[in-house]
C-alpha cells in the first residue's frame, strides 16, 4: 500500500523528470480531410491523461501516430526527454508504448497465454517463453487486479477479461505508457470500475496512461489532466480538478455556426409507431439496447441524440428491418415483425418505412453503380420501373432520377453517372430524393448531413422539415448536437444502449443534452 | 480378401498416401497463415518435371529432389508476390499455377526429351531406392508380426520422411515462436501486426514451407512411386490434399489419418473393380469420388463442421 | 485507394489489353527459349486459324465452348461468386443431352434441340445447384464444393457410362451414336442456305449460334431485368443490397442456377454438335477455360464473346502450331495460364502504374 508522504515523494520526482510523453506540432492529412493540426500535448510521467473529443474529432488518427500505424505529416515526438521516431509498431514497442485499441487485436482461438506472448517470445521454442509469461501472468494478476485464466481460449472469455488481456499484453512487453482507445464503449458499468481501479493501480506504480473517450464521468472520474479535442485541433488542456463536465462539454462542442432551420410549430398527429422492450445482443453478446420503449406520431420530428456507439445505430437497423431484435413495435396500430421472414428492407417499405442509413457508402448507395440505378435501389420492384414481369425500364428511371436530381438541386444533375463520382453532399442528395419522394409514413434517417457540406446541409435540413410538414413521422439519428436540436421537435437522448431522458427542443439546450449524452443521470 | 492382399493393398496405401500427405501439410501451414493454396496441384506437377528431369540427366536422384523443390517453391513465390505483395485474389492465383504447370511441363519435356511431353525411363540411382527395414527379412516368416513388418518396410526413404513431417509440422505450429506467429496471421494478422511482427514475413514463410513439401510429393511421385514423368501425372493430387486438408480440419494428426484414408480408397480402387461391403457393391467410380464427397459432407458442417483460418483468403490492410 | 481512379474505358480495355500484351510476350520468349521463331509460330497461329474456311470452322467451334463456359463464370462473378465447376456442370449437362437424345425418339432435329438444351440446362444447374445451396445455406466456400464436384461429376459421368449408356459388349466407355434426327446442323449447311460455301470438315455448329444469342441474352438479363440488377447490386455491395430487401441466399441460388445451366449448355456443341455420343471427358478442360475467358472480358458478355473467339484462336492456332512445328498444343495451357495470373491474380501489378499514368497526367 501506497503511503501519503511516499506519493508525494513520487510525484516530487516525476515532476523534476521530463515529462513520459510530449507531442510537438502533429499534423496529418488525409488527402484534403485534416484530420490532426499542429498537436501539442506534455504527458506528465505517472499520471493519467485523458483526451475527450466527438466522434472525428482526430483522437485516434493522433494515437495512431503514436503507435507507429500512420507516419505525421509534421511534427515531433519525445517520449522521456528524448526525440524519438515511430515508424512501426516495433518502434513504438520499444519506446514503451502499449497500445490497447477499441477493436482488440486478440486471436480468438488462442488462449489468454498464446495471446500474451505472441511476438514478444523469449526465444526459437516456446516452453521458456510460457513458462516465464505463466509467472509473470501470476504476478501482474496479485498487483494490479488483472486475473485472468491464462489457458482460457480468447472466444470464451468475456469482452472486459478481453480488454485486461489487452492490457496484459502491454505490461508484458514492459509498456511504460499504456494508451486506451474508447476502453469503455464495450463494458458494463462494473466492469468498467473494475477497469479504473486496475488504472489506478497502474498509475500508483508509475506508469503513465492515455485514455481516449467521449465519456466525460469517465474523465472527472480517473484521469489527472484532460485535453479537449475537436476538428483535428486540440482546444483547450486542464487540470482535471479545475474543470467540470459543463465547461468539458461546452468545449467538446464548440460554439460552432448555429444553424438555425426556419420551421413552424409542429402538428403532432395520431401516432404512427409504438415501440416497447426493444432489445439487441450483439454476436459477441454485448447488450446494445436495453428494453427501450417510445413512441413517434405523424407529423413530428423526434430526435435520437447520443455520442455514436451508444446503440442509435443499432435501433435505426432494427427499425429498417435489416437486424432482428426483441419486443414489440406497432405500426399504425399493426404489429411490425422485428424478426423472422417479414423482417427485412422489402418488408418495411411495403409499409411505407424508408430509410436513410448512416453509411450512405456501405448501405444508401451501389457505389459503381449509376446514378439512376441507385434511385431504384430498395425499389426496383416499384411497378412503375418494371412495365413487365422481365423487364426493367431503364429509360422510365433515368426520367425519374432526372426529375429528382432536379428537385433536389443534385449538381452534376446527370443520372448516368456513376454514385462515387458525386461529393458527399450530392451523393447524400441521391438517398434522401430516394427515400422522401417515395412518400414515407415514417422516414428513418441516419447520419443526414455526415461528410455534407455548409450549403447541402441547409437543403437536407429543409426537406425533412417539408416531409414532417407533409404528415410524416420524421426519426432522426445524429451526431451532431446542433442538428438534434435545430431540427427536432422532440429529442430522445440514448446512452449505452438506454433512453437517459426525453426533452422538448425548445425546452432544453446543448448543455443539458450534452449531460444526458455524457451519462449523467439528473442534469 | 486374403492376408497377402491385404498385405500388399496397406503397402500401397502408404505409397500412395506419401504424396497426398506432404502436399496436405503443404496446404495446411500456407492456410494456417492465412493464404489459401488451391495450386498444389500444379506445384507437384511442375516438381514431379523438373525432379524426373533433372533425375535422368545427372542419374542422382537427389540432384533431382533438389530440382523439383526449387520449380515448386518458385511458383509458390509467384503465388506470394500475387496474393500477398499485389493482395490479389489468391483463389484465381491458384488456378494459374495449376494451368501454368500443366502447360509448361509439357512443353519443356517435350522440347527436352521429345517422347509426347514424359522424361524417358528412370533406373538404376536416377530413382529412389527403396531401404529396408532391419530384419525385415528375418522376420518375413514370423506369423502376423512378420507380414506387418514388411508392410512398412522396403519404402523410399521420402515415405518415411513424408510421415515423419506429421510430428514435426505439428511441433512447428504448435512448439515454436514461428508456428505461434503463422498460426496468428492466419486467424488475425492484425493481432501480429500490432505485436510488431511482420505480416508480409511470415505469410512469405509460410508458402514457401509449402513450395518446399510441394516439391517433395512431385519428386516422390516421379522418381519414388513412378520411374519418370508423365502428363498431367498428378492427377488430382493436389485436390485430393486439399480435401484432406479440410477433412482434417487443418490439423496435422488428423491430416495424416485422412490422407491414410484416401490413400487406401485409392490402393483399394487400383486392386478391385468394386468391393462389396454388407452386401452393398460399391462401384470403383464410388471410391474415386469419395474423398470428394466426404469433403463436402464435412464442408456443410451436417458432420462436425469445419472452420477454415479466420483471415484466410484475404490480403492484410493495415487499418486501425 | 488515391490509385485507384482510372478512367472507365481505361479499366474496361488498356487494364485487360496491358495483361494479355504481358501474357502473350511471355508465352513469345517461352517460345523462343525452346528455340522456334515466336514470329514464326503467331503467323503459323494465324494463318491456321484464320487463314481457310476449315481453320476458321474449328476457331468458331472452340469458341462457341468458351462462350458457354465464360458466361457461366461471368455471371456468377458478377455476384461474386467463384464458379470454378463449369467444367464438372458442363460435363454433367453432357449426360442431360445424352440421355435426352438417346431416349426420346425426336422427329426432327429443331425440337430435338430444344428437349437437349433443357436436359443440358437442367443437368447443368442441378449440379451448380448443390454448392450453390451450401454456400448459401450452410457457408460453405463455393470455390472449394465446386471443384469437389468436378471431380464427382468425372466419377459420376464414369459411372454412368460404364455401366448404363454403353452398349452391350463394347469395351469404350461412351454412349451409342444419337440417332439422326437429333443431328444438329453444321455451320456449312446454315452458310449454304445463303450460298456462302464453307468447309464441311470442321465440327461447327448451330449451337455457335445459340452461344453468340446466349452472349445477348445474359447481357439483357444483368442490365436490363430486375433479377440482373438484383444480382449485379448483390454483387457490389452486399450491405447495400441487404439494405435494399435483397436475400443474398436467393440470389446466391439463383446465380449458381444460371451459371449452372449455361456451363451445362456447352454440351450442345461438344456432345450433340461434334461427338454425337457421350464419351468420357468430353468437356476437355472448356470449363476451365471459361475462367480465362471471363477474366479477360472483364465479365461482360460481350468482352466474352470476343474473349472466347481469342481463345478459339488459340486452340486451333495451337493445333496447327503442334502439327507444324514441335511446339505441342499445351503451350496454350501456358498462355491461358499467363492470362489468367495477368487479368486475375497480378490485376493490381498492372493496374497500380496505369493509374499511376493516369494521375501523372491530370496532375499536369
Amino acid at each position: 500500500m501506497a503511503t501519503i508522504p511516499d506519493q508525494t515523494a513520487r510525484q516530487e520526482a516525476a515532476a523534476s523528470a521530463p515529462p513520459a510523453i510530449e507531442l510537438r506540432g502533429i499534423s496529418k492529412a488525409f488527402g484534403p480531410v485534416q484530420a490532426n493540426k499542429d498537436i501539442s500535448i506534455t504527458v506528465q510521467r505517472g499520471t493519467i491523461h485523458g483526451i475527450v473529443g466527438e466522434n472525428g474529432a482526430g483522437k485516434s488518427t493522433l494515437m495512431s501516430i503514436l503507435y507507429g500505424f500512420y507516419k505525421a505529416d509534421a511534427g515531433e515526438v519525445f517520449i522521456n526527454g528524448r526525440k524519438t521516431e515511430i515508424p512501426d509498431s516495433l518502434a513504438a514497442i520499444r519506446a514503451g508504448i502499449g497500445m490497447v485499441f477499441q477493436h482488440f487485436k486478440l486471436v480468438e482461438n488462442f488462449t489468454v497465454l498464446e495471446n500474451v506472448i505472441l511476438g514478444a517470445e523469449d526465444s526459437a521454442l516456446l516452453g521458456p517463453s510460457r513458462r516465464r509469461a505463466r509467472g509473470v501472468l501470476k504476478q501482474l494478476a496479485s498487483d494490479f487486479e488483472l486475473e485472468v485464466d491464462p489457458d482460457t481460449l480468447i472466444e470464451n472469455l468475456s469482452v472486459g477479461h478481453q480488454q485486461r488481456v489487452e492490457i496484459l499484453k502491454a505490461l508484458y512487453r514492459e509498456a511504460d505508457i499504456l494508451i486506451l482507445d474508447e476502453p469503455t464503449g464495450v463494458l458494463t458499468p462494473s466492469e468498467a470500475d473494475h477497469l479504473f481501479r486496475i488504472l489506478r493501480g497502474l498509475k500508483e506504480q508509475g506508469k503513465t496512461i492515455i485514455l481516449i473517450t467521449h465519456k466525460l464521468r469517465e474523465i472527472m472520474d480517473v484521469t489527472d489532466d484532460v485535453s479537449v479535442m475537436r476538428r483535428g485541433e486540440i482546444v483547450a488542456t486542464r487540470a482535471t480538478a479545475d474543470t467540470s463536465p459543463t465547461e468539458l462539454a461546452e468545449l467538446m462542442v464548440g460554439r460552432k455556426v448555429l444553424l438555425r432551420v426556419e420551421k413552424t410549430e409542429a402538428q403532432p398527429g395520431e401516432e404512427v409507431l409504438r415501440v416497447d422492450g426493444l432489445r439487441l445482443v450483439d454476436g459477441q453478446g454485448v447488450e446494445r439496447l436495453r428494453k427501450i420503449g417510445f413512441s413517434i406520431r405523424a407529423g413530428e420530428i423526434l430526435g435520437i441524440a447520443g455520442v455514436a456507439g451508444n446503440g442509435q445505430s443499432e435501433l435505426l437497423e432494427v427499425l429498417a428491418g435489416l437486424r432482428e431484435a426483441e419486443g414489440q413495435a406497432m405500426l399504425r396500430g399493426q404489429p411490425l415483425p422485428l424478426s423472422g421472414q417479414d423482417c427485412n428492407g422489402q418488408a418495411r417499405r411495403a409499409r411505407r418505412i424508408a430509410h436513410v442509413p448512416e453509411d450512405r457508402h456501405r448501405r444508401g448507395l451501389v457505389l459503381p453503380f449509376h446514378a439512376w440505378e441507385n434511385t431504384a435501389l430498395g425499389y426496383h420492384h416499384d411497378p412503375r420501373y418494371n412495365p413487365s414481369p422481365w423487364r426493367m425500364d431503364g429509360a422510365a428511371i433515368i426520367a425519374d432520377t432526372a426529375a429528382k436530381m432536379e428537385r433536389f438541386d443534385v449538381r452534376p444533375p446527370d443520372p448516368q453517372l456513376p454514385a462515387e463520382g458525386f461529393s458527399g453532399g450530392n451523393q447524400q442528395k441521391i438517398v434522401l430524393a430516394r427515400e422522401i419522394e417515395y412518400g414515407p409514413d415514417l422516414l428513418l434517417v441516419g447520419q443526414p448531413t455526415r461528410g455534407v457540406d455548409i450549403g447541402a446541409i441547409e437543403f437536407i435540413h429543409q426537406r425533412l422539415i417539408e416531409l414532417r410538414d407533409a404528415g410524416a413521422a420524421v426519426l432522426l439519428v445524429s451526431v451532431e448536437l446542433d442538428e438534434i436540436l435545430s431540427l427536432s421537435d422532440r429529442i430522445l437522448v440514448m446512452f449505452d444502449g438506454r433512453i437517459m431522458g426525453e426533452r422538448m427542443a425548445d425546452a432544453t439546450d446543448a448543455r443539458e443534452l450534452g449531460l444526458l449524452m455524457a451519462g449523467m443521470e439528473h442534469a | 480378401m486374403d492376408m497377402a492382399t491385404l498385405a500388399q493393398v496397406l503397402d500401397s496405401t502408404l505409397r500412395l498416401a506419401t504424396p497426398l500427405l506432404f502436399a496436405c501439410l503443404a496446404g495446411l501451414i500456407s492456410e494456417r497463415a492465412g493464404i489459401f493454396d488451391i495450386g498444389l496441384e500444379g506445384k507437384i506437377l511442375a516438381a514431379a518435371f523438373l525432379a524426373a528431369a533433372i533425375a535422368f540427366v545427372s542419374g542422382n536422384v537427389w540432384l533431382g529432389v533438389l530440382a523439383g523443390i526449387a520449380i515448386s517453391v518458385c511458383m509458390s513465390l509467384i503465388h506470394g508476390v500475387a496474393s500477398i505483395t499485389f493482395r490479389g485474389n489468391q483463389l484465381i492465383s491458384g488456378v494459374a499455377i495449376n494451368f501454368l504447370a500443366a502447360g509448361l511441363t509439357v512443353v519443356i519435356a517435350q522440347n527436352w526429351f521429345r517422347q509426347g511431353g514424359r522424361t524417358p525411363s528412370l533406373t538404376g540411382d536416377a530413382r529412389m531406392a527403396q531401404i529396408d527395414l532391419p530384419f525385415a527379412e528375418a522376420l518375413a516368416d514370423v506369423p502376423v508380426i512378420g507380414p506387418i513388418y514388411n508392410i512398412f518396410s522396403g519404402h523410399a526413404l521420402l515415405v518415411y520422411l513424408a510421415f515423419l513431417c506429421v510430428p514435426a509440422t505439428w511441433f512447428l505450429l504448435f512448439r515454436t515462436r514461428f508456428g505461434l506467429r503463422l498460426r496468428a496471421v492466419g486467424e488475425n494478422p492484425a493481432a501480429v501486426d500490432t505485436a510488431g511482427v511482420s505480416v508480409i514475413g511470415l505469410r512469405f514463410g509460410a508458402v514457401a514451407i509449402c513450395g518446399v513439401l510441394c516439391g517433395l510429393a512431385g519428386a516422390y511421385l516421379s522418381t519414388g512411386l513412378s520411374a519418370g514423368f508423365v502428363k498431367d501425372m498428378s492427377a488430382g493430387r493436389g485436390y485430393i490434399a486439399l480435401a484432406a486438408m479440410i477433412f482434417a480440419k487443418w490439423r496435422p494428426w488428423h491430416a495424416m489419418g485422412a490422407v491414410l484414408l484416401f490413400g487406401l480408397l485409392e490402393a483399394v480402387a487400383n486392386r478391385f473393380q468394386s468391393i462389396e461391403i454388407m452386401g452393398l457393391a460399391l462401384p470403383i467410380q464410388v471410391m474415386q469420388a469419395l474423398p470428394y464427397i466426404l469433403t463436402v459432407v464435412i464442408l456443410a458442417g451436417f458432420v462436425g463442421r469445419a472452420i477454415p483460418p479466420r483471415a484466410g483468403g484475404s490480403p492484410y490492410v493495415k487499418e486501425h | 485507394m488515391s490509385t485507384k481512379r482510372i478512367p472507365h474505358w481505361a479499366d474496361v480495355t488498356l487494364v485487360p489489353l496491358v495483361s494479355v500484351l504481358l501474357a502473350f510476350a511471355i508465352s513469345a520468349a517461352l517460345i523462343w527459349a525452346i528455340g522456334e521463331s515466336p514470329w514464326n509460330a503467331v503467323k503459323l497461329m494465324v494463318d491456321g486459324a484464320f487463314g481457310s474456311s476449315y481453320g476458321w470452322g474449328y476457331t468458331l467451334y472452340y469458341a462457341t465452348n468458351f462462350m458457354f463456359t465464360g458466361l457461366a463464370v461471368a455471371v456468377a462473378f458478377q455476384a461474386r461468386l467463384f464458379n470454378i465447376g463449369g467444367e464438372g456442370q458442363a460435363a454433367v449437362g453432357g449426360l442431360g443431352v445424352a440421355l435426352v437424345c438417346l431416349y426420346i425418339p425426336w422427329p426432327h432435329w429443331t425440337l430435338a434441340l430444344l428437349g437437349a438444351s433443357l436436359g443440358a440446362a437442367a443437368f447443368g444447374a442441378l449440379w451448380a445447384f448443390i454448392p450453390g445451396y451450401l454456400q448459401a445455406k450452410r457457408g460453405s466456400h463455393i470455390v472449394i464444393t465446386t471443384i469437389m464436384f468436378n471431380f464427382i461429376a468425372a466419377s459420376f459421368l464414369n459411372y454412368m457410362l460404364v455401366n448404363f449408356l454403353r452398349p452391350q459388349g463394347s469395351q469404350d466407355p461412351s454412349s451409342p451414336r444419337f440417332p439422326d434426327t437429333a443431328s444438329l446442323p453444321k455451320l456449312h449447311e446454315i452458310l449454304g442456305l445463303f450460298g456462302i460455301p464453307f468447309s464441311k470438315v470442321p465440327p461447327v455448329n448451330i449451337s455457335l449460334l445459340i452461344a453468340v444469342a446466349l452472349c445477348g441474352a445474359v447481357w439483357w438479363l444483368l442490365w436490363r431485368t430486375r433479377l440482373g440488377y438484383q444480382i449485379r447490386a448483390f454483387g457490389e455491395s452486399e450491405s447495400a443490397a441487404q439494405y435494399a430487401g435483397i436475400s443474398p441466399a436467393r440470389i446466391t441460388i439463383i446465380v449458381m442456377l444460371i451459371s449452372g445451366g449455361l456451363a451445362g449448355l456447352m454440351a450442345l456443341n461438344n456432345v450433340m454438335g461434334e461427338q454425337e455420343r457421350l464419351v468420357l471427358n468430353a468437356v476437355e478442360g472448356a470449363g476451365f477455360i471459361g475462367i480465362a475467358v471471363a477474366l479477360m472480358g472483364r465479365n461482360h458478355p460481350f468482352g466474352v464473346f470476343l474473349a472466347a473467339i481469342l481463345f478459339g484462336f488459340l486452340y486451333q492456332g495451337g493445333a496447327e502450331l503442334a502439327l507444324w512445328t514441335g511446339i505441342p498444343r499445351e503451350l496454350i495451357v501456358v498462355i491461358q495460364a499467363l492470362v489468367i495470373l495477368f487479368t486475375g491474380a497480378l490485376d493490381n501489378m498492372v493496374r497500380i502504374p496505369i493509374a499511376k499514368l493516369f494521375s501523372l497526367r491530370r496532375a499536369d
